[in-house]
């Protein structure tokens, strides 16, 4: 292994000192290099390289830096992942595989291991003129589109600075969805994405898919990320979404990773004025997850939703970081985030609002909610306010707490018994996040889920 | 007998609020129970349903022959003890309907007899709704989530005429209604009036007793009962108010050492 390390970073000039955890990683980018086609553009190549650089100079994270101090990562970084090179592994993928976490969309992109599945997906019902494929083909056959926007987006740059996982993504970059909607273009039923994982034979898989969605001016699109998977494998994901003037994007991300499975994602979006950009994201799979959520309001008049809601259970943790902020006037921001807490389950949340000094008149409200179901789980919580300018309303506020004893009692006392008694409370306290996702079939599917984790599951399912 | 209950001591947090109470309530029977704040008469009711919060620490209470105390609240509930919360209690996220559904079938399990279907429930719920002049987009919403007062309080009448308990324990259902509201409730209360249910009612306004007219009235002070009469003793309580009963309470009470 030394000798390969050696080798390789001979080729790359100019790159900083290895740390032990940071060389194969060096390493593999070198095979990656050469696999890659030659008629990429040179700006995504030397966006690759900066990515390594980055890396490698970061180093991955350790719990001295503020950001990570409750999440160790150190699993990861001693691990041995396997990156999917074989483009026939895809072809094995057959539809019944896909089907448990399918629904009705307007088009469907299925990744296995970060690889676009053409077979499996489809885009039947989209207007001609609005994209929607692998990042990959847009890379080969149109790279003018997707150019402009891929790794640029608001503070994304200055995220990958500080985000070693970000720039790891950027040094792999290659496949992954690119959406486009051109100007006042509408697409109701949501488009899918779907990123399947797999343990390959038995060694832990790594896959870095890297979506770019772009809504034009004044037009509308639902986009569902779904991420899957068995097995031990770590996913690496990183989607940028460009809400364009005026447009209205609601973006749904479904974290069900296996137990043995690592997730590391960021979400970047860079919203336009007077555009409504919606994000909610569940979180309910993965042995160790990490999602950071960075949102920039850059023009006047735009209203931001960011929702969340996280189930961790035995050893899961679960770290969502958010920071939203706001560089323009007018604008609103409203964060929900809900856990539910059981087993020896860690989660940390931790949300900044950052107010620059011109965006007078924002409205932002934070809230992140715990409810603790065992007493071995712990909740942390650090909202965040940091604020330049003088005419504005924030709030933010956080809870832990258990089950309210005397609504348990309440419904106790009309004959419903103790445990359905928690299991419909806890129901309560998560529907309330995902009562609002606005795709049926995903908030269906969701529903199901959760009376499946509870323990009287059947009870709530009559009961609401 | 329906009820018996005998020297009955409870405490919260090390505090003993009831002192002894000796009650008997007998089947189709309305007693009330009035006393002054802080007497303990929501405790009783409380202790009789089955919170958690009050620990027993002598007596015994008999419902129907059968160890009360010694039973979970959900099943005190299905044997057929009902009580009207003084604060009933938000749950959002859980509509006020299939709540009611939920409680109704693990009464009616209880009790050896089939599950409603939806619709036989809902056929149910609308004879009862009229009951108390519930307005029908409080059965869709989430339990108590954004109702009045009122509301509240007529909601509670509410699941008591869904689930006809067999002993109904109202804790202060009339505070905090206005008139009209509490001719709605007593309304629904006295409709509900019959040879097998039993009614305990739980007030400190003697208002409450001249729209449902109790067989027996019991003053309660310091944790203990002072005085039971007929339905002319709230009238006396009204006249006087609680400070003669309360000085009588003070008199019977054993002089603390270095008092």
């Amino acid at each position: 292994m030394a000798t390969t390390i050696t080798e390789s970073t001979e080729s790359i000039p100019g790159l900083p000192a290895m740390s032990e955890a940071t060389a194969p990683w060096a390493a593999e980018f070198e095979r990656f290099q050469q696999e890659l086609p030659a008629g990429e553009p040179e700006a995504v190549r030397t966006l690759r390289l900066r990515g390594l650089e980055r890396f490698v100079s970061l180093g991955f994270p350790t719990q001295n830096q503020e950001a990570w101090r409750l999440t160790n990562v150190s699993p990861i970084a001693r691990g041995t992942f396997t990156r999917s090179t074989a483009a026939e592994t895809t072809a094995e993928l057959k539809p019944e595989d896909i089907a448990p976490w399918t629904f009705e969309s307007a088009a469907r992109l299925v990744f296995l291991d970060g690889r676009f599945v053409p077979g499996l997906s489809h885009r039947d019902g989209l207007p001609s003129e609005v994209i929607a494929g692998s990042l990959a083909d847009a890379l080969d056959r149109t790279p003018g589109e997707v150019e402009p926007y891929l790794g640029k987006l608001g503070t994304l740059a200055k995220v990958a600075d500080t985000n070693p996982f970000v720039a790891l993504n950027t040094a792999f970059l290659r496949d992954g969805a690119f959406l486009k909607t051109p100007r006042g273009v509408v697409v109701k039923a949501p488009i899918h994405l779907l990123f399947l994982s797999s343990a390959e034979e038995g060694r832990p898989t790594v896959s870095f898919p890297r979506n770019l969605i772009v809504a034009g001016e004044a037009s509308q699109m639902t986009v569902v990320e779904t991420y899957a998977g068995t097995g031990a494998y770590f996913t690496c994901p990183v989607t940028e979404l460009v809400s364009g003037p005026g447009a209205v994007v609601d973006h749904y991300k479904v974290q069900r990773e296996s137990r043995e499975a690592f997730h590391v994602a960021a979400f970047q979006v860079l919203a336009e004025r007077n555009s409504a950009p919606s994000s909610h994201s569940i979180s309910i799979g993965g042995g160790l997850v990490r999602n950071d959520v960075n949102a920039v309001l850059a023009g006047e008049g735009i209203d931001c939703i960011l929702n969340g809601l996280y189930l961790a259970e035995g050893k899961q943790h679960v770290d969502n970081h958010m920071r939203v902020e706001h560089a323009a006037a007018h604008c609103s921001s409203h964060e929900l985030y809900k856990g539910v807490l059981d087993g020896k389950a860690r989660t940390v949340f931790d949300g900044l609002i950052f107010v620059h000094k011109g965006a007078q008149k924002t409205d932002a409200k934070q809230s992140n909610r715990n409810l603790l179901l065992s007493p071995d789980s712990i909740a942390n919580s650090n909202p965040r306010l940091e604020i330049f300018a003088d005419d504005v309303k924030c709030t933010h506020g956080s809870t832990v707490g258990q089950l309210d004893d005397d609504a348990v009692f309440y419904l106790r006392s009309r004959g419903i018994g103790m445990e359905a008694a928690r299991s419909l409370l806890t129901y309560a306290f998560a529907s309330d996040v995902v009562g609002r996702i606005k795709v049926d079939a995903l908030r269906h599917d969701l529903e199901e889920l959760l009376f499946a984790r509870l323990p009287q599951g059947e009870v709530v399912r009559q009961a609401v | 007998m329906m009820l018996k209950i005998k020297n009955l001591h409870a405490s919260v947090d090390g505090n003993e609020i009831l002192r002894g109470i000796d009650l008997e309530i007998g089947a189709g029977e309305v007693h009330a129970i009035m006393g002054p704040n802080g007497s303990g008469k929501s405790t009783l009711a409380r202790v009789l349903a089955g919170h958690e919060a009050y620990e027993v620490t002598a007596g015994e209470v008999l419902f129907e022959g059968q160890d009360l105390l010694d039973m979970d609240p959900e099943v005190r509930a299905r044997e057929g003890v009902f009580m009207a919360f003084q604060y009933p209690v938000e749950i959002p996220g859980v509509s006020n309907t299939y709540f009611l559904k939920a409680a109704l079938n693990a009464v009616r399990k209880h009790r050896g007899l089939p599950e409603m279907d939806a619709m036989e429930f809902l056929t149910l719920v609308r004879q009862k709704m009229k009951l108390v002049k519930m307005d029908e987009s409080l059965l869709t919403r989430p339990v108590n989530e954004g109702f009045s007062g009122g509301e509240k309080k007529r909601n509670e009448i509410f699941h008591m005429a869904v689930l006809e308990p067999r002993l109904a324990v109202l804790d202060e259902t009339d505070s905090g209604l206005d008139i009209d509201a509490l001719r709605i409730v007593a309304d629904g209360v006295n409709t509900l009036r019959q040879a097998d249910r039993s009614f305990l009612l739980i007030t400190h306004y003697q208002r409450l007793l001249d729209y449902i007219v109790p067989d027996f009235v019991h003053v309660l002070v310091d944790g203990r009962i002072v005085r039971s009469g007929g339905k002319e003793l709230a009238l006396e309580l009204e006249a006087q108010g609680y400070a003669t009963f309360e000085q009588e309470a003070a008199a019977q009470q054993p002089v603390a050492a270095g008092a």
